[in-house]
This record gives C-alpha cells, structure tokens and sequence, in this order.
C-alpha cells in the first residue's frame, strides 16, 4: 500500500488530515451533485423516451403518406414541388446550467408566420395526398426539435453523470481509506517514537542515579 | 444563429425540404461522414440524420457527443425503423445509471407499435 511510504513526521500527519478533510467534504459534495443529477436525468431521459416513440411513430406515419402521395405523381413533378420551399426555419440555441452541466435550450423560429407557407407548390400538378404528407410532417416537427433537445441533454447529462460517479467511488473507496491508513500509521510511528524515547529517558535516568548513590552496593 | 439539418436517403428525406429544413441526401460511406464533419463544423445545431445511414457513422457521431451543438438526432427512415434510436436512449440509461433499469422491458418492436 502507498501509504506505508509516508515519512512518519508531524508536518506530514498534518498535510494528510487536511488532505482528508477536504477529501472527505467534497466526497460529501460530489455525492449531493451525483443524487442531484441523477434525479434531473431520470425525468429527463423519461420524458426522452416518450417523445422518440412519439416521434418514431409520427415519422413513420408521414413516410407512409409520402409513399401514397408519390403513387399518383410522376417523380419529377414531385422534385420540383419540393425543389424551392417556400418557408425557412432558423433555430437559436441557448444554455441551461443544470448541476454545472450545460445543456441545450433550442428554439426555432420560421422565416414567414403563416403556417401554410410549408406548401411550396402550386396545387394544380401534385396531389391531395401531397398536402396531407408534408402537412403531417410538419406537424411533428416541434416535436422533432424538443427531442433533439432533450436527447441531446440525456446525452451530456449522462457523461456527466458517469464522471462524477467514478470520482465519488474513487474518493470513497480509495482516497480517502488511503488517507486514513497514512493518518494511522504516523500516528503510531509517532507514538511509539514517544514511548521508546520515554523508555530511554526513564533507563538513563536509572542509571545516572545509580551512578550516583550505588543503589546495589548498599542493598 | 443556428441551421438543422436533415441527412439520408433521398427518398427518407426530401418531406423537410418543405418544412425549410436543409436536405443532404447521401448514401453510406465516405462521403457521408465528411458531409457529416462539413455540417457539425458549419453552423448546424441539430442534424437529423437515418437510423441506416448513422448506422455506419457510429465513429464520427461519437466526436460531437460531449459538445452542445450539433445534436445529432436520429430519425427512422423510409425503409423502417432499426431501433437504434431507441438503443441511443438505453445507452445512456446505461451509461448513467451502470445498468438499463427504466427501460428493459421496453425493446424497439414495441417502440414501433405505439
């Protein structure tokens, strides 16, 4: 074990108690962290579960519209429908500090308020079905943006969440029964350096007064 | 200010042009993971990408995992959904926590029927 290499002096029994102390607050702190973000995570990564299914589900639904819609439309009309859309959307990314984790906090805002400016076509040449498709599309995509942010977050969250682990587990379980063991090995050293410097002190004394009355002789 | 992107298979993706998103229709290999790079280095704060197509970029995905922007999102594609989204979810249940506990029951087929 390292700490059998320790110089047993004062200064050092010294260094190794503080170095507990703050081993030990911020195990206690890291620990909070640890609960804390575990807990932000679990709802989080919920709430992320449900909104991929929902999301899945949507997806695959618009996919199955879009099939239909291109059954009665040439590929090239349906190319040139969608070549130049008409709306745009611009997304502004914030942050948000969550136990020292920054986690996203997307927001998207369209070129043109008006919601039927997702149709860039005129309808003479394509579908009903085309309308309905890109309408279920869009209707998912708030959605969209929301599990992007959230999965994102669950993504961070949970590297996060590893490293504070490991480095909890590694003060509890190694740092600080290190610590400890280094603090009770000086203590004895230092300790029975005091007894055999006592025991010396009591012998010479023993034998400076011997020296000095000849205890033996008169007995 | 902050573009999204929509990456896959023409035919998965083309819908979100309509919706103002910007399509990159790519097949797999090479061309997909540099597109990839070119996109998260260029201003893209969410990139959707198919589950087929991330299939085979699993590397690159991994590099923007500690960074905020992009988010790289995966999305079923036409051809249906392989459950790696899903698995996403899980992986970081597992990464977390040390073990899958809210989800296990919870496999991507029944992700599929809900």
């Amino acid at each position: 074990m390292a700490s059998t290499q320790v110089n047993p002096t004062r200064m050092e029994l010294t260094r190794l108690k503080k170095k507990l102390a703050t081993a030990v607050k911020g195990h206690k702190l890291l620990k909070d962290k640890r609960d804390e973000l575990m807990r932000e995570f679990l709802d989080l990564v919920r709430v992320n579960m449900s909104l991929r299914q929902e999301v899945e589900a949507a997806i695959r639904q618009a996919n199955t519209d879009f099939v239909v819609a291109r059954s009665d439309m040439s590929d090239q009309i349906l190319r040139t429908a969608l070549m130049a859309p008409k709306q745009d959307v611009e997304l502004t990314a914030g942050r948000r500090n969550v136990m020292s984790v920054d986690i996203p906090v997307f927001d998207y805002k369209t070129r043109t308020p008006d919601p039927n400016d997702i149709y860039s076509y005129g309808y003479a040449f394509t579908s009903s079905d085309l309308d309905a498709a890109v309408k279920s599309l869009s209707d998912v995509f708030p959605k969209m943006l929301r599990l992007a942010e959230v999965e994102k977050s669950c993504q961070l969250m949970a590297a996060e969440i590893e490293k504070t682990r490991r480095r909890v587990n590694a003060l509890e379980h190694v740092i600080i029964p290190e610590t400890k063991a280094g603090i009770k090995y000086i203590t004895m050293k230092l300790d029975e350096n005091e007894r055999s410097t006592q025991i010396r002190l009591m012998k010479v004394k023993d034998m400076v007064l011997e020296d000095a009355h000849h205890y033996s002789e008169r007995a | 200010m902050y573009k999204i992107a929509v990456m896959g298979d023409y035919d998965s993706i083309y819908g979100f042009g309509a919706l103002g998103l910007d399509t990159y229709p790519v097949n797999k290999g090479e061309d997909a993971g540099r597109l990839l790079k070119r996109l998260a280095d260029n201003d893209y704060g969410v990139i959707y990408i198919t589950e087929e197509l991330a299939a085979g970029l699993t590397k690159e995905i991994a590099a923007y995992a500690g960074e905020l922007t992009p988010a790289i999102i995966r999305i079923p594609g036409i051809k249906g959904n392989t459950g790696d989204g899903i698995m996403g979810v899980k992986k970081s249940v597992e990464q977390a926590v040390g073990s899958d506990i809210l989800f296990g029951g919870v496999s991507a087929k029944e992700g599929e029927a809900t």
